[in-house]
């Protein structure tokens, strides 16, 4: 082997790996930024943006910034809210999509696409014309948040439930019958458990949309502030470091979720095998 | 005596006597009909194939017998039992799915368990055990079924099945997804299970090999209706359609005419040469028919020589195609009339191949013939699965 087909040769066998660890390093620095600012200490400084030293402080008083913890909670609020009926709600609607045919299936099926596909600004400035002309203009706030995030977690949610339903074997709901399990105990011991890790994803995705929405959010909020909102306005006068130790601990949380959730999947096959 | 030994001893006493009537049965879908007034008697305790090519309405009559598909009309009886409108989990009738359908977020002890545990039996442990011990799967029970081969997914769908003792075990080409041998095999298990457990098997399958192998009696269905029922030996050797002729095995069917009844034989022209067929393999009695033999009865020699066979002697046939497969030798052999026929001869030593072009005499045996109605397609059943 020449030296040269050696090199090439390490490059090939290594490319890879090296553009996987740029890819993954490419995701994680932002977010590593952000867990680094929640240490910083800003007080004294007019460039918010550089770290200057080290300090707890952010962490031990979060709702310093005043309106900050309110803003966190009223997102959270909302998603929670949100993501219990739009599950609830685009579930029942996926199974009705998938198993049953009936006048305007179709149609249905692509009016879910609808608030996909279409820009968050006109649905959001439509659903402001519309709480507007149907006469809420003084009542917006929370409950117009809501009703709006619900509107656009059910597209996610009803994709997201359909695709599981339509991967799952109508057999299987067959042989539970066949097997003496009545309508009632074919749902809850094989359909459920089946379509559950697709719900769950769409209850996840439902929140994290809630939660992050901005655009929606704003041109219905009237006089509420959700967090992504407050973060907005302050980074008119400069973000208070608080808001890098809530992101950095919504982080934190997420991963944490998925760690325990692989851990647990793993630990009840190990269980199976044993 | 254990709750799951009480449940399945009443079972038992009650299937002695309990025989799976159809009568009239009938299903249409929207554009077309899948069965069409079906009658049928599977007696307790046999080992019932239903086998027809694909799109005969075999499926179709098993998914009314389970409750999964409701019938147009017609009645389902178990014993004295109307269940044409029961619900599925009502019924004493347990199914093998095609594809096996085991639930895939449950392990295998609990895919056996789920019959009895949905009747509210909550010892389960015994009969699971012993089910599992039965079908072999007992070092399988604690893994999913999407660790196991296709064969041991099988036995985990028949044994989630049998633990029930139904009544009636349908199965719907449960062998269809396995390769040849493993195939085989699984056929010698199911009857092996069958006679130990003494459940009625109604058996769904295209596989003519298959449903003679394993049934007791087998009802041959075309196009919606039982185009004829009976033993294997029965079906294969005295068929009464030119469909079950050549659907099950192969069959050299000849154009007649149909002399006329002579004694126990009916007698007919055949190109020439008259041809007897015994009274009861006969069922067309007049005007035109096919003259029916099955290639292995046909016997052939060189021109001139010996054949052992009391029948008229067919001459100046020529073999056109001969291929030696070791156990027997399949020809091809072009009739003084100029229709091809089939036949083939055990490899018994005593002769060579004959190679094509060789000049034969052809015979068989009389009462290895059948006669059947020339109104019927002569290719009807050909090349179907």
């Amino acid at each position: 082997m020449t030296p040269l087909q050696r090199v090439g040769r390490w490059i090939g066998d290594h490319l890879v790996l090296a553009l996987g660890v740029l890819v993954i390093v490419y995701l994680v620095v932002p977010i590593a930024i952000v867990a680094l600012m929640s240490f910083n200490d800003s007080s004294g400084s007019r460039n918010v943006y550089k770290f200057q030293e080290f300090t707890v402080s952010n962490w031990a008083n979060p709702c310093k910034p005043e309106g900050l913890c309110d803003a966190v909670s009223t997102s959270i609020q909302i998603g929670l809210l949100a993501t219990i009926v739009a599950t609830t709600l685009g579930t029942l609607a996926a199974f009705a999509l998938a198993r049953h045919r009936f006048r305007g299936r179709s149609g249905a099926n692509m009016l879910i696409f609808l608030p996909m596909a279409s820009p968050e600004i006109v649905m959001g400035s439509s659903l402001l014309a519309l709480f507007v002309a149907a006469g809420f203009g003084g009542q917006l706030g929370f409950w117009t948040i809501f009703i709006a995030h619900v509107m656009f977690c059910l597209s996610f949610v009803i994709i997201t439930v359909k695709a599981r339903l339509s991967g799952l074997d109508d057999n299987l709901e067959q042989a539970a019958m066949d097997l003496y399990a009545t309508e009632a105990q074919t749902f809850w011991r094989v359909t459920f458990p089946l379509v559950f890790p697709g719900i769950l994803a769409a209850a996840l995705l439902s929140f994290s949309l809630s939660f992050d929405d901005f655009i929606i959010s704003n041109l219905n909020a009237g006089q509420t502030v959700t967090f992504p909102m407050f973060v907005w306005g302050a980074a008119q006068r400069g973000v208070p470091m608080q808001v890098n130790v809530i992101g950095t601990a919504m982080f934190v949380i997420a991963l944490a979720l998925v760690l325990a959730g692989g851990w647990n999947q793993r630990r009840r096959a190990t269980a199976k095998a044993a | 005596m254990s709750q799951v030994d009480e449940v399945l001893h009443q079972h038992r006493e009650r299937a002695q006597t309990r025989d799976l009537r159809l009568e009239g049965l009938t299903k249409e879908f929207a554009s077309f009909t899948a069965v069409k007034a079906l009658d049928l008697v599977v007696p307790t305790g046999t080992f019932f194939a239903l086998l027809g090519p694909s799109g005969c309405g075999k499926t179709t009559t098993l998914r009314m017998v389970a409750g999964l598909e409701t019938p147009t009309s017609g009645r389902i009886l178990l014993g004295d039992d109307d269940v044409t409108y029961t619900k599925p989990y009502k019924r004493p009738v347990n199914t093998v799915f095609q594809n096996y359908a085991l639930f895939p977020h449950l392990d295998i002890a609990e895919n056996v368990a789920f019959g009895l545990k949905r009747r509210g039996i909550k010892d389960v442990k015994g009969a699971v055990a012993e089910m599992l011990e039965l079908t072999e799967l007992s070092t399988q029970a604690t893994k999913t079924p999407g660790q196991l081969s296709g064969g041991q997914q099988q036995r985990v769908a028949l044994a989630r099945a049998l633990i029930n003792r139904p009544e009636v075990l349908l199965l719907d080409e449960p062998l269809g997804a396995l390769d040849l041998k493993l195939r085989r095999s699984m056929q010698v298990e199911l009857k092996r299970i069958q006679s130990e457990v003494g459940l009625t098997f109604v058996h769904v399958t295209h596989d003519q090999e298959e449903a003679m192998t394993m049934a007791d009696v087998v009802a041959v269905m075309n196009g919606g209706v039982i185009e004829q029922m009976g033993s294997p030996t029965e079906l294969y050797d005295n068929p009464r359609t030119t469909f079950v002729a050549n659907f099950l095995g192969q069959s050299n069917l000849v154009a007649g005419e149909i002399i006329g009844v002579d004694g126990d034989v009916v007698k007919a022209d055949m190109h020439g040469t008259t041809v007897s067929v015994p009274r009861e393999r006969a069922h067309a009695t007049s005007g035109k028919g096919w003259i029916g033999v099955r290639p292995e009865k046909v016997l052939i020699a060189r021109t001139g020589e010996r054949i052992d066979a009391p029948g008229n002697h067919m001459t100046g046939a020529v073999v056109t195609d001969a291929s030696f497969i070791g156990v027997s030798t399949q020809y091809r052999v072009r009739m003084a009339w100029g229709q091809e026929i089939t036949a083939f001869e055990q490899n018994t030593g005593l002769r060579e191949v004959l190679a094509p072009g060789t000049p034969v005499d052809v015979s068989w045996r009389p009462e290895f013939a059948f006669l059947l109605d020339a109104s019927q397609d002569v290719t009807a059943g050909l090349g179907e699965v």
